[in-house]
């Protein structure tokens, strides 16, 4: 029998390795013969540990799964059990999804080149082996794949600016510091389907003419860390990274960096820094990272579901992937449904659907049964929703149309608890902490904001103003996205949930 | 005294002599150092910036700059509780501030008997299943009061 645990952090930190494990333990108990994989998740977190089981009708999936359950579900021979959930593509999270970058995530064994290639893999990077440089990045741009990352800037033109500038070296890097609270992409699809991102690292460096490549990857995700380190080790072995990728003669080979969190250092150029062992202080810009970037030289920065997207886009063309979405927004975009929600995780799906529809219809509202309050999306530095809002296009253009951004694509929900006011402070908070000190907005302006929050909370109402103007100066003045986007959070909440802002003061009255 | 003190360095060298031709190898240098001694110690310091042709200042710059590298060591069990947004709204708030009554200590602290120091995180990437905790690099998620009970037992053990 073939058995599939996920080895996902979200299902290891629900216990899908002691479910493994007892899984294992009582196959030889009762003497059968188990092929027992470890995939990645199929996104349904609410569901882990899902454990799905090989018939011939195709995966059966059980779950949520505990060690106390495998004796009984071994009884059932895996079949009538009240755990089970039918055919795993049958799962409506499922087959509402259009999955292109998380094709192969839950389905294949990870750290298995054959399942791999088996499911599609390498494809890509055959084609693009055999296109010249000027056609692969014809075909990024008419993908019109944008930064997954939340700036949204268009990822062919940023290659094709490195690819034209002159030099001896040109890298690729890999921006894996996910620290937006809410996102986890990332981090499944590097857990769940590494070689993704290997593939789509390399044909940048087709594209760009850079030969080395650096994932930079958070500390927080050890994991993650561990099965790319892997990864990579298997793709050098079997010649797909190294002088001559596929037999091709063109070289490419990539590093595992792990940072040492701080949040700030996925802003792009503190990235940079820090990986050139420096403090990971933010640079001005220009010069551009695509011309003056790791080490000075021209250097690709992409998050990595920009570079996980690369290797559909050159398994099915250009027109394929652009075909989906709405607006300037092309392509899927892998939801990140968290926080206080019935049922939270990934949900690749084409731009366009409506906040609204994600947090009732997908999420099934919140866990706890209460009213929706508040949807944060993007991060820490991304606005809070009020329901008023919830028929906002899910789209980079619409989203900055209401005073808030895409991010990411994390939407964490907030049920009628949470306190707006509290909210905000810790949006400043979190900024005072992980500011880079470089510039003066961000680094006082997030401890001034900090106590401005306080003194409102206190009844002082005359202190709004003065966070309003605070947070204009901050939005304007910061050097990057941390000061520049903490207005965000704190001005969304301010402005949609204004009851939460004069407590104190009624109370006084 | 003398001997140790060698010792010390030797081992040091020996970590610099594994990140010889990196590109931008003090991250991982410094991760090395951690992960030998438990921590950075600031003697270690001059040597490494001697190798990497850095001044010290600098070197102690880069390295008080994350808040993954420590100059003390910690306890013998490192408890990491996440504090961002999602798991705030599964009540992670409330689960720090029983896990700070348990343990008697605040945020950055170790107990009294050295067993477990408690770090904030922010953000551990379990944000569909929070809150969520890190257990000696061993991710925990949805930490009700029986998981936090679990978790307290192993780490006071």
């Amino acid at each position: 029998m073939r058995i599939y645990v996920p080895r996902d952090a979200a299902a290891k930190a629900v216990g899908a390795d002691a479910v493994a494990a007892a899984i294992e333990a009582e196959a030889g108990r009762r003497g059968l013969p188990l092929t027992l994989v470890r995939n990645g998740s199929r996104g349904m977190v609410w569901l882990e540990p899902l454990v799905e089981i090989q018939t011939e009708a195709g995966r059966m999936a059980f779950g949520p799964v505990t060690p106390e359950d495998v004796p009984a579900l071994f009884d059932a021979d895996w079949k009538r059990h009240p755990l089970a959930l039918g055919p795993t593509e049958e799962l409506p999270w499922l087959m509402m999804q259009t999955r292109l970058t998380f094709a192969r995530c839950g389905i294949t064994d990870p750290l298995c080149l054959e399942e791999y290639e088996a499911h599609g893999g390498f494809e890509g990077l055959h084609r693009a082996i055999g296109m010249s440089r000027a056609e692969i990045l014809q075909e990024v741009i008419e993908s019109g794949l944008r930064g997954r990352g939340g700036a949204g800037f268009p990822t062919g033109i940023k290659w094709k600016t490195v690819s034209e500038a002159q030099a001896d070296q040109k890298y690729i890097v890999c921006n894996a510091d996910e620290g937006d609270s809410g996102t986890f992409a990332d981090r499944m699809i590097m857990e769940g389907d590494p070689f993704t991102l290997i593939e789509g690292m390399t044909i940048a460096g087709l594209a760009t003419g850079a030969t080395r490549g650096y994932v930079y990857m958070r500390s927080e995700y050890p994991d993650a860390v561990e099965v790319m380190i892997e990864a990579v080790r298997i793709a050098r072995g079997h010649g797909l990274l190294g002088p001559s990728v596929m037999g091709s003669g063109r070289a490419f080979d990539m590093e595992i960096r792990v940072g040492a969190g701080a949040y700030v250092c996925g802003e792009e150029t503190s990235l940079l820094n820090s990986l050139e062992g420096k403090r990971g202080v933010v640079r001005a810009k220009p010069p551009l990272p695509a011309l003056e970037g790791f080490l000075g030289k021209p250097t690709v920065v992409n998050n990595v579901i920009s570079l996980a997207s690369i290797p559909v886009i050159f398994q099915k063309g250009a027109a394929y992937y652009r075909d989906f979405g709405l607006g300037r927004s092309r392509g899927t975009i892998p939801l990140q449904i968290a926080g206080n929600v019935k049922r939270g995780g990934l949900f690749e799906i084409a731009f366009g659907m409506s906040l609204g529809q994600i947090v009732d219809d997908i999420a099934g509202g919140t866990a706890s049964g209460r009213p929706v309050k508040a949807v944060q999306v993007g991060g820490p530095l991304g606005a809070y929703f009020p329901r008023a809002l919830f028929d906002t296009p899910f789209c980079y253009e619409e989203f900055a149309g209401a005073e808030g951004l895409v991010g990411h694509a994390g939407i964490v929900v907030f049920d009628d608890t949470a306190d707006m006011l509290k909210q905000a402070r810790f949006a400043m908070e979190f900024c005072a902490i992980e500011s880079c000190g470089k510039c003066t907005p961000c680094r006082i302006g997030a401890v001034r904001g900090m106590e401005t929050v306080d003194r409102i909370a206190r009844g002082d109402a005359a202190a709004i103003p003065l966070l309003t103007d605070l947070c204009a100066t901050m939005k304007s003045g910061s050097l990057c996205a941390l000061g520049g986007f903490t207005p965000y959070p704190v001005m969304s909440a301010l402005t949609h949930f204004p009851d939460d802002f004069a407590p104190m003061k009624e109370a006084a009255e | 005294m003398r001997l140790a003190e060698a010792e010390f360095c030797a081992r040091v060298d020996e970590i610099l002599d594994a990140h010889e031709g990196l590109e931008g190898p003090l991250l991982p240098i410094l991760h090395a150092v951690q992960e030998a001694f438990g921590h950075v110690p600031l003697e270690s310091l001059p040597r490494i910036a001697e190798r990497l042709n850095l001044s010290r200042a600098e070197v102690h710059g880069v390295m008080s700059f994350y808040h993954d590298f420590r100059t003390r060591p910690h306890g013998r069990h490192v408890l990491k509780l996440c504090r961002a947004e999602a798991c705030q709204s599964m009540g992670a708030d409330r689960l720090a501030e029983a896990t700070q009554t348990r343990l008697g200590i605040g945020w950055h602290q170790t107990t009294a008997d050295g067993g477990v120091t408690l770090e904030p995180v922010f953000c551990l990437g379990l944000c569909a299943c929070a809150p969520a905790a890190l257990v000696d690099g061993r991710v925990v998620g949805r930490v009700d009061d029986a998981r936090l009970d679990r978790i307290l037992e192993e780490v006071r053990a």
